[in-house]
C-alpha cells in the first residue's frame, strides 16, 4: 500500500521557482518540513539498525564465548602400560581394566616428562595439569588396543580445565600470579611441553556424548538433549491432537453462543499467561495432587503441553479460516456430512498451516525454562535419562545450571550449550518456513 | 500389569470390534441395502468398545491410588503414628515395592506392610483389569448386536466423534480452572499463616521463616511492595528501550520500507522473539551487566553487578518484536484512503504518519504496549539470571532489585516442606502475577479487537 503513496515532489524549493511565485517564508517552512521528513525517516532506519545490531551482537558474543568448549586441549605423553600394575593376574579382562589405577599411570607419565621435579608439593601441582578424564582416556586406549599392554606408547591425554584455558590462549599471562588459577611454575611447565610440540587442541567429542558433571572436562550436553527430546515427545503427543481437535471443533462445529465465546476468550488469555504460572499449576496439580514423579520428562512434557496448547489452537483456527467457504459448500452440495467435509476436505487443505503453527509452538516449548524449574527439572543429573519417569533435565535448564557454576570453564560450556539449543531452534523454524513456502496456497 | 499394557489390550479390543462390525456389515449388505458404509459400522463398534472402557480405566486408576494410599496409611499408622515418621515409612514401603526389593527393608513391620501392600496392589490391579476388559467386551457385544442394514451407523459415529471433540475443547477451560483453583487454594492457606494486609502492603520482604524459636536472621516478613517496585522498575526500563525502537521500526516497516527490506527486517525481528529467554539471561549476566558496571566505574558511578539496568535493557531487547510486529499489523490495517486524503492536502509523509496514521492506529498500539508490559512482568529467566535476590525498595536503576518471578523461583527451587509459609508464598505471588497479567491481557485484547472491528 505504501508504494501507491505519492512522494512529495522535492523540487518545489526556492531554486525551482525563479519567478518568485512562492513567498520566501513558505519556502523556508517547506525546507523545514522536508528536514523533519528526513529526520523521521532516519529515526526509523536507526531503530531497525539498533534492533538488528543487538541480534548480531548477541549471537556474536555467544559464538565467541562458545568455541573453547568445542575444543579439548591435550598433552601427548609417553605412557608406560606396566603389565604387572594393570593386569596382576595376567589377563586383561574388563574387571582388570576397571580396577587398574589409570589415574596413577597418567600422573607417572607426566612426572616422567619432568624428571627434575621431585618435591612432593610440586609433583602434586604437576599432576594437576592433567584433566579428571585422563585416566578414562588411558582406559579407553587400552580397551581399543590391548596390544599396548607392557609397552610404552605416546598417548594424547586431556588437560585440566585451567591448563586448557592457557593452551587456548584465554589466560592473561601478564596478570599477577594471585589473580589467576595457574601459578607461574605451572605456566612454565606447560610452555616447556608446548615447546616440545606436545600440546594440541582437538575437537571435544565428549561434549556431545556425556551427561552433566561437576568437572567441566567431563560435562556434556547429551543428557540434556535426551531429556529435551523425551519432554518434547510428551508435549507433542498431548498438545498436537488436543489442540487440533479443539480448534476444529471450535471453528467448524461449535454453535456461536456464550459458551464458545468464553472458551475463545479463555484460550486467548491462556496464550498470554506467564509461563512460570504453568509451572505452579504443574507443581500443585501434577506433583502434589496426582503424585507424579518430580524432575520427570513426563511431567515437564505435560506442563509444556498445556502451555503450547493455546498456540496450536490459535494457529489451527487461523489455518481453518483461510480455507475458502466454497470448498465446504461444494462438499456439502454433493451430500457429504459436516464431519466428512472437515475430515476429507478442510483439514487436509489446512494441514500446512497446522503443521507450521505446531512446529513453532514446539520450538517455543523447547526453549522454555521457567515452568520446568518449578517442577524440579533443575536437579543435577549425571545419568542419561532412559524413560519418561527418570529424573532428567532439558537443554535450557542445563544452560541455566551451568551459567550458575563458578568454574570459568563452564562459561564456555554454557555458550556452547546455547549454540546447540539455538541450532535446534533454527532447524525447527527453518522447517516451519519451508513448509509454509512449499505448501502455501493463495485462494 | 502396567497401565500401558491395559491400554494396549483395550486398543486391541477396539481394533477387533472394528473388524467384527465391518465384516458383519459386509455380510448384511448381500441381502439388503445398507444405510451406512461398512467402515462406519466398524467404527461404531470400535468407538463403543474403546470409550466407556477408557473412562472406567481412568476412574479406576484414580480410585486405585486412593485405596492403596489409605490402605498403607492404616497399615502403618499403628506403628509410626502420624507426621514425618509416617511419611518416611510410606515412602520407604512404596519405593521398595516399586523396585521389587521388599527383602531389603530393615524393619520387620515395614516388611510385613510392604508384603501386604504389594498383595493388595496385585488384587486391585486384577479387579481393574477385569472391569476394564469386561466393560469393553460388553459394549462391543451390545454394539455388534445392534448392527442392522438400516442402522444409522454413520450418524451415530459422527455424534460420538462430536461429543469427543467437545470434551477435548474443554481442556483449555480445565487448564484455566486448574491454574485458578490451585493458586487460590494455596493462597488461602498462605493467608492462614500471614495476614492479607501484611502481604499486600508490607514494605519488607525476607521470606526466611524460623525453623526453631529465636533463630537469628529469620524475620519471615512477606511484604510484596518491594517486589512490585523492583518488577515495575525493570519493566519501565524495558519499555524505555522497547517502545521507541519497536514503534519506530514498525513505522518504518509499514510506511517506508520496500517490500524487499520488509521481507528481511520482519523475520530478523522475529528471530529476536524466538531466542529462548534463558539465552537472554545468560547474555545479560555475562556480557551486559559487566559492560554497564565497567562503564559506570569509568564515569565514577557505583553500579551493582546485578543492576536493574542490565536486566531491564536486555528485557527491552526481547520485547522489541512484540511491539513492532503488532504495531506493524495495526498500522497496515489503517485504510489507504486516510493517507491519500492527507497527501492530497499537501502533507509530507512523516506528517501524514504522525497526524493521521498514528492517531487512528493508537488503540492498537496501546494494546500492543499493554501486551508487552504483561510479557515483561511475567518474564522470568532474564531477571532470575541477571537481577538480584535482595528486596531493595529503590528507584535507582543502578542498584540490585528483585522481582515477583525471581522470588517465586527462589522460593520453590530446592527441597523444602510443601506446607511452609515460604512455599505457599510462591503461590500467593503467582496469584498476584496471574491477576495482574490477566487484567492487562484482557484490556489489551479488547482494545485491539474493538479497533479492528472499526475498519473491517
Amino acid at each position: 500500500m505504501t508504494d501507491i503513496a505519492p512522494t512529495p515532489a522535492r523540487d518545489i524549493g526556492p531554486a525551482a521557482d525563479p519567478s518568485g511565485f512562492v513567498r520566501p517564508e513558505v519556502s523556508k517552512r517547506l525546507s523545514r518540513r522536508y528536514a523533519a521528513e528526513t529526520r523521521f525517516r532516519i529515526y526509523g532506519i536507526a531503530a531497525l539498525t539498533v534492533a538488528t545490531s543487538f541480534l548480531v551482537f548477541l549471537i556474536a558474543t555467544m559464538i565467541a564465548g562458545a568455541w573453547p568448549a568445542l575444543l579439548q586441549g591435550t598433552v601427548t605423553l609417553q605412557v608406560e602400560f606396566d603389565r604387572d600394575e594393570i593386569a596382576p593376574s595376567g589377563a586383561l579382562d574388563e574387571a582388570a581394566l576397571r580396577k587398574a589405577n589409570f589415574e596413577g599411570i597418567a600422573r607417572n607419565a607426566i612426572y616422567g616428562a619432568f624428571p627434575q621435579v621431585t618435591d612432593r608439593r610440586e609433583k602434586r601441582d604437576l599432576g594437576r595439569l592433567l584433566g579428571a578424564t585422563a585416566g578414562d582416556a588411558l582406559r579407553a586406549a587400552l580397551r581399543a588396543d590391548p596390544a599396548l599392554l607392557g609397552t610404552t606408547a605416546a598417548i594424547a591425554l586431556p588437560l585440566s580445565d585451567d591448563a586448557e584455558l592457557l593452551v587456548k590462549g584465554l589466560v592473561d599471562r601478564g596478570s599477577a600470579q594471585k589473580e589467576r588459577r595457574l601459578s607461574d611454575r605451572e605456566i612454565a611447565w606447560l610452555d616447556a611441553l608446548g615447546a616440545e610440540g606436545r600440546l594440541e587442541t582437538r575437537f571435544n567429542k565428549g561434549f556431545f556424548t556425556n551427561g552433566d558433571s561437576r568437572e567441566p572436562e567431563r560435562a556434556g550436553v547429551w543428557g540434556a538433549i535426551v531429556g529435551s527430546f523425551l519432554t518434547l515427545v510428551v508435549t507433542l503427543v498431548l498438545s498436537f491432537p488436543l489442540g487440533v481437535i479443539s480448534a476444529v471443533y471450535l471453528e467448524e462445529f461449535a454453535p456461536k453462543n456464550r459458551w464458545t465465546e468464553i472458551i475463545e476468550v479463555n484460550i486467548n488469555n491462556l496464550a498470554a499467561v506467564p509461563s512460570i504460572v504453568f509451572g505452579l499449576l504443574g507443581l500443585a496439580v501434577f506433583l502434589n495432587f496426582f503424585g507424579l514423579p518430580r524432575s520427570a520428562p513426563l511431567v515437564g512434557g505435560m506442563v509444556l503441553a498445556l502451555m503450547t496448547l493455546p498456540t496450536i489452537i490459535i494457529a489451527t483456527r487461523a489455518a481453518l479460516v483461510a480455507v475458502p467457504p466454497s470448498i465446504r459448500e461444494a462438499a456439502l452440495g454433493v451430500g457429504a456430512s459436516q464431519l466428512q467435509v472437515v475430515m476429507h476436505h478442510v483439514l487436509p487443505l489446512a494441514t500446512p498451516g497446522v503443521l507450521t503453527g505446531s512446529i513453532i509452538g514446539m520450538a517455543r516449548a523447547l526453549g522454555e525454562t521457567a515452568p520446568l524449574l518449578m517442577i524440579g527439572m533443575v536437579a543435577f543429573i549425571v545419568d542419561i535419562p532412559g524413560s519418561l519417569t527418570d529424573p532428567a533435565t532439558v537443554l535450557p535448564v542445563q544452560i541455566y545450571i551451568w551459567a550458575d557454576s563458578p568454574e570459568r570453564a563452564f562459561v564456555a560450556k554454557t555458550g556452547a550449550a546455547t549454540l546447540v539449543l539455538l541450532s535446534f531452534l533454527l532447524v525447527m523454524n527453518a522447517l516451519a518456513i519451508f513448509l509454509r513456502k512449499q505448501f502455501e496456497r493463495r485462494w | 500389569m502396567s497401565n500401558p499394557a491395559i491400554l494396549a489390550i483395550v486398543a486391541a479390543l477396539a481394533l477387533l470390534g472394528f473388524a467384527l462390525g465391518r465384516s458383519r456389515a459386509i455380510a448384511m449388505s448381500g441381502t439388503a441395502r445398507l444405510h451406512s458404509l461398512p467402515r462406519y459400522h466398524g467404527a461404531y463398534v470400535a468407538a463403543l468398545a474403546l470409550l466407556p472402557a477408557l473412562i472406567v480405566g481412568i476412574l479406576g486408576m484414580i480410585a486405585e491410588s486412593r485405596l492403596l494410599g489409605s490402605f498403607l496409611v492404616s497399615a502403618l499408622s499403628p506403628d509410626f503414628g502420624s507426621g514425618p515418621g509416617l511419611s518416611l515409612a510410606l515412602a520407604q514401603v512404596r519405593g521398595a515395592v516399586a523396585s521389587g526389593e521388599i527383602a531389603r527393608l530393615g524393619e520387620e513391620n515395614l516388611r510385613a506392610a510392604a508384603m501386604a501392600y504389594s498383595a493388595y496392589a496385585g488384587q486391585l490391579r486384577l479387579v481393574l483389569l477385569l472391569c476394564v476388559v469386561g466393560v469393553s467386551l460388553a459394549a462391543l457385544v451390545l454394539a455388534w448386536r445392534r448392527l442392522a442394514p438400516d442402522f444409522r451407523a454413520r450418524n451415530r459415529t459422527e455424534a460420538i466423534i462430536r461429543i469427543v471433540m467437545m470434551t477435548t475443547s474443554l481442556v483449555a477451560i480445565l487448564t484455566t480452572a486448574g491454574i485458578v483453583l490451585s493458586l487460590v487454594f494455596e493462597t488461602v492457606r498462605f493467608f492462614g499463616k500471614v495476614p492479607v494486609l501484611d502481604f499486600l502492603f508490607g514494605l519488607q520482604w525476607s521470606p526466611q521463616t524460623a525453623l526453631r524459636a529465636g533463630q537469628v536472621g529469620s524475620s519471615g516478613a512477606f511484604g510484596i511492595i518491594p517486589l512490585f517496585a523492583g518488577t515495575m522498575l525493570i519493566t519501565i526500563i524495558a519499555m524505555i528501550v522497547a517502545v521507541p525502537i519497536g514503534l519506530l521500526a514498525a513505522i518504518y516497516m509499514s510506511e517506508y520500507a520496500t517490500a524487499r527490506l520488509r521481507g528481511i527486517a520482519k523475520p530478523v525481528l522475529e528471530i529476536l522473539a524466538g531466542i529462548p529467554t534463558v539465552v537472554y539471561g545468560f547474555f545479560a549476566a555475562l556480557t551486559v551487566a559487566p559492560m554497564i558496571r565497567g562503564f559506570g566505574e569509568n564515569i565514577g558511578l557505583d553500579v551493582s553487578s546485578e543492576s536493574a539496568l542490565a536486566a531491564g535493557l536486555v528485557m527491552g531487547i526481547m520485547i522489541i518484536p512484540f511491539i513492532s510486529s503488532l504495531s506493524d499489523d495495526v498500522m497496515n490495517a489503517v485504510p489507504q484512503s486516510l493517507r491519500d486524503g492527507a497527501f492530497a492536502l499537501g502533507a509530507t509523509k512523516s506528517e501524514t504518519i504522525r497526524q493521521v496514521v498514528l492517531p487512528s492506529a493508537l488503540p492498537g498500539i496501546v494494546g500492543s504496549i499493554l501486551l508487552a508490559v504483561s510479557r515483561a512482568i511475567g518474564e522470568t529467566m532474564i531477571v532470575v539470571m541477571a537481577a538480584g535476590l535482595a528486596a531493595n525498595l529503590t528507584l535507582n536503576p543502578l542498584e540490585a532489585v528483585t522481582t515477583v518471578t525471581v522470588q517465586m523461583v527462589t522460593l520453590l527451587v530446592g527441597d523444602q516442606e510443601f506446607d511452609s509459609a515460604k512455599t505457599l508464598a510462591a503461590f500467593a505471588l503467582g496469584l498476584v502475577l496471574f491477576v495482574v497479567t490477566l487484567i492487562l491481557n484482557i484490556v489489551a485484547i479488547k482494545v485491539v479487537q474493538r479497533y479492528r472491528e472499526r475498519y473491517d
